[in-house]
């Protein structure tokens, strides 16, 4: 994946004031964002994907660009075509695991059916073994299986890139490690790239092939 | 022993229902838009707007009558306009009434609509978007069935609320016993008027229909929906 960012926001809540500039360019096809927590990552990546509007600046995702002050260009966050994993999952709390699934695939302004039957929906139930509770609300489920129906709701619309906030931070150390694991597969498998911010040293070591580091709201190139 | 259904309770009822569900579904559109709005949009003078539109429950209905008529009365711009564009004069019809209405029952829509929006976490909004819904399709499938609880105890209560209308309907669409006559006005005229029997009689049909309508609010208005 060719990704550039270069982009500048002034964030102001009450008094105190945030500056995010980020500027760096990666051609791998993992790229993880390290830094503590308030260092700016999730903005950065809400403005990858077009949830956040930056003051200034150009981002590009494989040839394409998607925002650029100064041409005028912003690509609502519904053209990206990105998938976003939040790091609490925003489970629709309202729908069904396969509705869940099945939420990107209908564009329109009705939700998917409880029984909503899809091709997608069937491969990601199945890929992630989910068919045992695919007619349950998301609160029913345990930590894992919130983070597989989030990821099977974010990959089944084919999107050409995966974004990923700090996505094992709401899991215990020993499910952490496993669903680690079966990122990284599937990863391989599809083959997608992604972005992925963390503060945890543990998944830079296992995604880590462009680590970037980010600080006080910068963000400065560190080859591995 | 005349029917009921030409009884002039019955008739001033079935009034009464058509004027409230009429302002009521004015006050729902407008409450939702503006409680969108003030829910999810940051704007200088918000809390400013929202106390401008909570105006009409704070102030006597006659002031905000008094209002309505100047606006929409003979000399008044949109009066004025309707009559010379439309020959509509809306001044003692029942749509007058039902404007009347849905001024008074509006902020409670806009009062539970606000804060029932407010609690949908907008995370789930962005999720929904970058799935590649529009905001349109955002706001029907993840905001309004994550709300709707607090919507409709609004709009159940703004529905009572008009039921129950009085002063700004008087001075907006008068007492005409069959077009303007809701059961609130029919019940100060049949005091008086010394009609005890007639009073009596509507006081019960309102009291029963306001008690049902706010035991149907007080059921659904507690926000409470499965936790993701």
């Amino acid at each position: 994946m060719q990704i550039q960012v270069d982009i500048r926001k002034t964030l102001r809540s009450g008094d105190r004031v945030f500056e995010l500039d980020a500027r760096f360019e990666s051609a791998s096809q993992r790229v993880v964002i390290y830094g503590a927590s308030g260092a700016g990552k999730s903005q950065l990546l809400k403005a990858v994907a077009g949830l956040m509007t930056p003051d200034s600046g150009r981002i590009a995702l494989a040839g394409r660009c998607l925002f650029d002050q100064a041409q005028r260009i912003d690509i609502t966050p519904q053209r990206r075509r990105v998938a976003y994993l939040f790091q609490d999952y925003a489970l629709f709390p309202h729908l069904n695991v396969r509705q869940n699934i099945a939420f990107g695939l209908q564009r329109g302004w009705r939700n998917p059916l409880a029984r909503v039957e899809a091709e997608a929906v069937r491969y990601w139930l199945a890929a992630f073994e989910l068919e045992h509770v695919a007619q349950q609300l998301p609160h029913q489920l345990s930590g894992g299986q919130r983070q597989r129906v989030a990821l099977a709701r974010a990959l089944a619309p084919q999107p050409g890139a995966l974004l990923l906030d700090e996505p094992f931070a709401a899991l215990d150390p020993a499910l952490r490690e496993r669903m680690r694991a079966e990122l990284d597969a599937l990863q391989r498998r599809l083959s997608i790239p992604m972005i992925l911010i963390t503060h945890d040293p543990e998944d830079v070591r296992a995604f880590g092939e462009h680590v970037l580091r980010m600080e006080g709201g910068r963000l400065e190139e560190q080859e591995t | 022993m005349h029917s009921f259904f030409s009884d002039p309770a019955w008739i001033a009822l079935r009034l009464s229902l058509k004027v409230a569900c009429w302002a009521t579904l004015l006050a729902l559109i407008f409450g939702m838009a503006f409680g969108y709005l003030l829910a999810r949009k940051r704007f200088a003078g918000r809390e400013l707007l929202d106390a401008v539109l909570t105006l009409p429950m704070v102030m006597p209905p006659t002031v905000l009558g008094y209002y309505l008529l100047v606006i929409i009365g003979r000399e008044g711009p949109v009066g004025a306009w309707l009559q010379h564009h439309f020959g509509i004069n809306l001044i003692f019809t029942w749509q007058a009434a039902v404007m009347a209405a849905a001024v008074v029952a509006f902020p409670l829509v806009l009062k539970g609509a606000r804060a029932a929006f407010e609690t949908v976490d907008t995370q789930l909004e962005q999720a929904a978007k970058v799935l590649g819904v529009s905001s349109f399709g955002v706001f029907l499938r993840v905001t309004l069935p994550l709300a709707w609880r607090g919507v409709l105890g609004g709009t159940l209560l703004a529905f009572a609320r008009s039921m129950g209308e009085f002063g700004a309907t008087l001075m907006v669409a008068g007492s005409i016993p069959g077009k303007t006559q809701t059961l609130s006005i029919a019940v100060y005229e049949a005091v008086q008027a010394g009609q005890d029997d007639t009073a009596n009689l509507l006081v019960i049909i309102t009291s029963v229909v306001c008690i049902t309508v706010l035991v149907l609010a007080n059921k659904l208005t507690p926000n409470r929906h499965p936790e993701g």
